[in-house]
């Protein structure tokens, strides 16, 4: 496991110095919270403020993404990750570790915003939020690490990653955004089933991706 | 008596990019303590041949050994053993030379001795600036921590891909020197150029590729090589 805790180690000393992944990630997605919470003003927020909160996140960890891969590509540097003597999972769990780290720092200072900004409690609803929150970004990470690869190989990465990112995470975020409505609904009956799912397309994205990954980066 | 194991062994190796043949059929064996020079203009399959050897991409067809490894079968072993440099340096800009080198030590299993990885700065005439992040170095500083990043793990087999692109005087002699040591401490080296004089330097060994066949492979000292590279470039000329 060293070579995998030197890569995500690797990733938090580039973003602490340049701090671009995390802020660029934060600012959107607070601004699209505060956009949203004032759009929504007169409606039922409580109602459409669980898919306000993953559109924030689903956006932020797109943005994130990009940031994690430019880092790679930038000087060829994936080339140098490739010719270690590492698996190509280990390799990717290194990398799903580090956008992980972000994507949930970032969510977790967006949250108590979106709260705030939608008059709910901080109580322990706000604790089921931080794991459905935890559970899909996982997810969606997971996936998002192998999909920022082949996008980058393109000539249009940045925009090809949300066109291939939000399809294929969609039964992720759908899941989420379910888990969360029941949750901030004070009915949680029927959490098991949404809950359920976001765990099965976790993982098998994380799966799926750790085996696949050799054949993306070699290809 | 036992085989020698071949410091490189390519068996037949093919490589298809859709429907065009970059590398066909070439089997190349080189031994330890070899210095060989792949010649060929842009097109001619030097890069596709470097890169399968240091197992970034899969052969279509054939078999790869590195230092008795099988690259699909052992590639971790095959890479242990792989000190691979390009005009691309695969260094991070946002950390300083010495974390670059950190890093790497982490991910090859080398001992992070900060003195040795000084000495090793030192070789490349980047001591004093080990601290300063690489974006602020120049392009050859930059390519002098690239060198410093492939021989870091002491490598057996050192592939070169057109390594003197974009190197300044200084870091295009540090690299000659390194790579005179190299060959004297008996490591095998495979490098690409496009230019005779600057590839037959120190090579023992000089291989021409066309269209992704070998056309000529002979001792470097053979005078053939340079006929060889004449005709190859008449031809390429008239082509």
């Amino acid at each position: 496991m060293k070579p995998v805790a030197a890569i995500v180690f690797k990733d938090i000393a580039i973003e602490y110095k340049n701090k671009e992944a995390f802020s660029s990630m934060l600012l959107f997605g607070l601004l699209v919270v505060v956009v949203f919470s004032f759009a929504f003003e007169g409606g039922d927020r409580r109602a459409l403020a669980p898919g306000m909160l993953w559109v924030a996140y689903s956006f932020a960890g797109i943005l994130g993404l990009n940031r994690s891969l430019s880092v790679e590509i930038d000087n060829d540097c994936l080339q140098g990750l490739l010719l270690a003597p590492l698996s190509r999972g280990d390799l990717y769990l290194g990398k799903v570790i580090g956008n992980l780290a972000f994507a949930v720092i970032a969510e977790l200072v967006i949250l108590p915003i979106f709260v705030i900004l939608n008059n709910l409690a901080f109580d322990v609803t706000l604790l089921w939020i931080a794991g459905i929150t935890l559970l899909g970004t996982l997810g969606f990470v997971a996936v998002g690490t192998t999909l920022s690869l082949i996008s980058a190989q393109t000539r249009m990465k940045e925009v090809l990653l949300p066109v291939l990112q939000i399809p294929m995470t969609f039964p992720v975020i759908l899941s989420a955004v379910q888990a969360t409505s029941l949750v901030m609904s004070d009915d949680s009956r029927g959490i098991s089933f949404p809950l359920s799912l976001l765990g099965i397309f976790s993982t098998v994205y994380l799966t799926a991706s750790y085996f696949v990954f050799e054949y993306i980066v070699e290809e | 008596m036992q085989p020698e194991t071949l410091a490189l062994d390519s068996h037949k190796i093919e490589k298809k990019f859709g429907y065009a043949y970059a590398v066909r059929n070439v089997t190349l064996q080189l031994r330890r303590g070899e210095f060989v020079v792949l010649f060929g203009s842009n097109g001619a399959g030097k890069t596709t041949l470097l890169r399968m050897a240091a197992t970034l991409i899969r052969p279509t067809n054939g078999t790869v050994c590195v230092e008795g490894f099988d690259a699909r079968k052992q590639p971790e072993e095959a890479r242990r053993r792989i000190g691979f440099l390009s005009h691309n340096t695969f260094v991070y800009r946002d950390l300083s030379a010495l974390d670059n080198l950190r890093f790497f030590c982490r991910l090859y299993g080398v001992p992070e001795d900060e003195g040795r990885l000084l000495q090793i700065l030192d070789r490349v005439d980047l001591k004093r600036r080990a601290n300063d992040p690489v974006r602020a170095f120049s392009r050859g500083m930059q390519q002098r921590v690239g060198i410093a990043r492939a021989l870091l793990h002491d490598p057996s087999l050192i592939l070169l891909d057109e390594p003197y692109t974009g190197l300044d005087a200084k870091a295009a002699q540090t690299l000659d020197d390194l790579l005179d040591e190299a060959a004297e401490a008996g490591k095998t080296v495979v490098l690409t150029s496009h230019d005779l004089q600057q590839g037959l330097r120190s090579a023992t060994r000089a291989v021409i590729l066309d269209k992704g066949s070998i056309v000529h492979d002979s001792p470097a000292s053979d005078p053939a090589v340079r006929s060889a590279y004449a005709r190859y470039i008449q031809q390429e000329r008239t082509s």
